[in-house]
């Protein structure tokens, strides 16, 4: 019998295909409930994050393929945080163009410089708190001048 | 409890309706986005909600049946969130009030004795944390811009204030849920609201109405000449449709 997790990290997140559900800190347990059936328990990262919906999906398609039945526990509490996302996951972020989120870090009140991925600089701006997607926020660059999005500390 | 959760769960739900009207109309592109952001943080926020409020009812009804299903006198929603639009100064500052609210509602709600409201609390508090920020940073900037600017805000404060006590409306049960320090009390929230507003509109240089007049029937399904309209357009595919779904 395979890990359970480790067959959870064929499954990308649908909206950052560059990192998995279980480095994002999604997954919070996989076990075996009876011989065909496997109980996860996934904590939704964002109230209206709509790719929780696809992970749903994804999870259960992924075990039906390998015979197992899938039963997804959606539980809320304690509440995720970007802190769960494990180091690894972050530097893929940070290669896909993506700034990652500083640990422990409250968006609120620290103002860590962002340093822009693609050439170093940290001669950056804001352009929106709200970006692409729930959990990004835009900015841009003032010496290469490019775009980025950061991931913000949630 | 159920009611308490339509309450909460309604709010969000026509808060997150009437700002992705914005969708596509945006001032510009990042404000556009913006909005639409909160939007969304709104709508989950009331799928969160009618989730509990579903299984408390346990009547066979889901989430969506009472976002979609139920007629206009049985919104427990504050009047405030329905209002139309108006122009982005209005907007704003509907969304700016309402931010206020639900930040201090949430921080009571995250101790609250009930653990999936504080669960729920605690992850809308960070959400709403950025709708604060967001719509304080455009309040300043509508109070202290240009003198256009300062007309509309102005305008929309004359609009809106008299709408802002319904917020604080409670519903029947509503006292019982204090004493078992499931949520906090409405009349609490409202002082600390009032107390928020006061501070920051010295920071922006705007006046606190004198008018002491309020709007009642929120919490009652009592609502506006705008909400029948809003509602129908919210429902008109799962009228239409019965049991569409995506």
């Amino acid at each position: 019998m395979q890990d359970l997790l480790e067959i959870l990290t064929q499954i990308p997140d649908p909206e950052i295909p560059v990192i998995n559900i279980v480095e994002l800190g999604i997954v919070r347990d996989a076990k075996m409930i009876s011989e065909k059936e496997a109980e996860i328990i996934i904590t939704p990262t964002y109230s209206a994050c709509p790719a929780m919906f696809n992970i749903e999906e994804d999870i259960v398609k992924l075990f039906k393929e390998i015979g197992i039945s899938a039963k997804v526990v959606t539980k809320m509490f304690p509440i995720w945080t970007t802190d769960w996302m494990t180091d690894e996951a972050r530097e893929k972020l940070r290669a896909y163009g993506i700034v990652p989120p500083e640990k422990g870090a409250d968006e609120n009140h620290l103002h860590i410089p962002k340093k822009c991925p693609r050439c170093g600089s940290e001669n950056t701006m804001q352009i929106s708190r709200f970006g692409s997607t729930l959990c990004k926020a835009g900015y841009q660059c003032q010496d290469c001048l490019e775009p980025f999005d950061y991931f913000k500390c949630h | 409890m159920k009611n308490y959760l339509l309450k909460l769960a309604d709010d969000s739900l026509i808060m997150g309706q009437r700002l992705a009207e914005w969708c596509g109309k945006g001032p510009y592109l990042e404000e556009d986005i913006a909005v639409i952001n909160i939007a969304l943080d709104q709508l989950g926020q009331a799928n969160n909600f009618y989730n509990l409020a579903a299984n408390l009812f346990n009547d066979g009804r889901t989430a969506d049946d009472f976002a979609m299903l139920r007629v206009e006198k049985e919104y427990l929603n504050a009047q405030l969130v329905e209002l139309p639009n108006g122009d982005y100064a209005n907007t704003i500052m509907k969304a700016y009030f309402f931010a206020v609210y639900q930040k201090l509602l949430y921080e009571n709600l995250s101790n609250s004795a009930d653990e999936d409201l504080r669960a729920i609390a605690q992850k809308s508090l960070k959400e709403v944390k950025y709708h604060y920020t967001h719509t304080e940073t455009w309040m300043r900037i509508f109070a202290q811009g240009t003198e256009e600017s300062r007309k509309r805000i102005e305008a929309a404060l004359e609009n809106l204030w008299e709408y802002t006590g319904g917020l604080f409306d409670e519903v029947e049960e509503e006292e019982n849920l204090v004493a078992l320090n499931l949520t906090p009390a409405s009349k609490q929230l409202h002082e600390e609201w009032k107390a928020k507003i006061a501070e920051d509109f010295a920071k922006f240089g705007l006046e606190i109405p004198a008018s002491e007049f309020m709007q009642k029937g929120s919490r009652k399904g009592i609502h506006t000449e705008y909400f029948g309209y809003i509602l129908c357009e919210l429902q008109y595919m799962q009228r239409t449709y019965p049991n569409c779904v995506w």
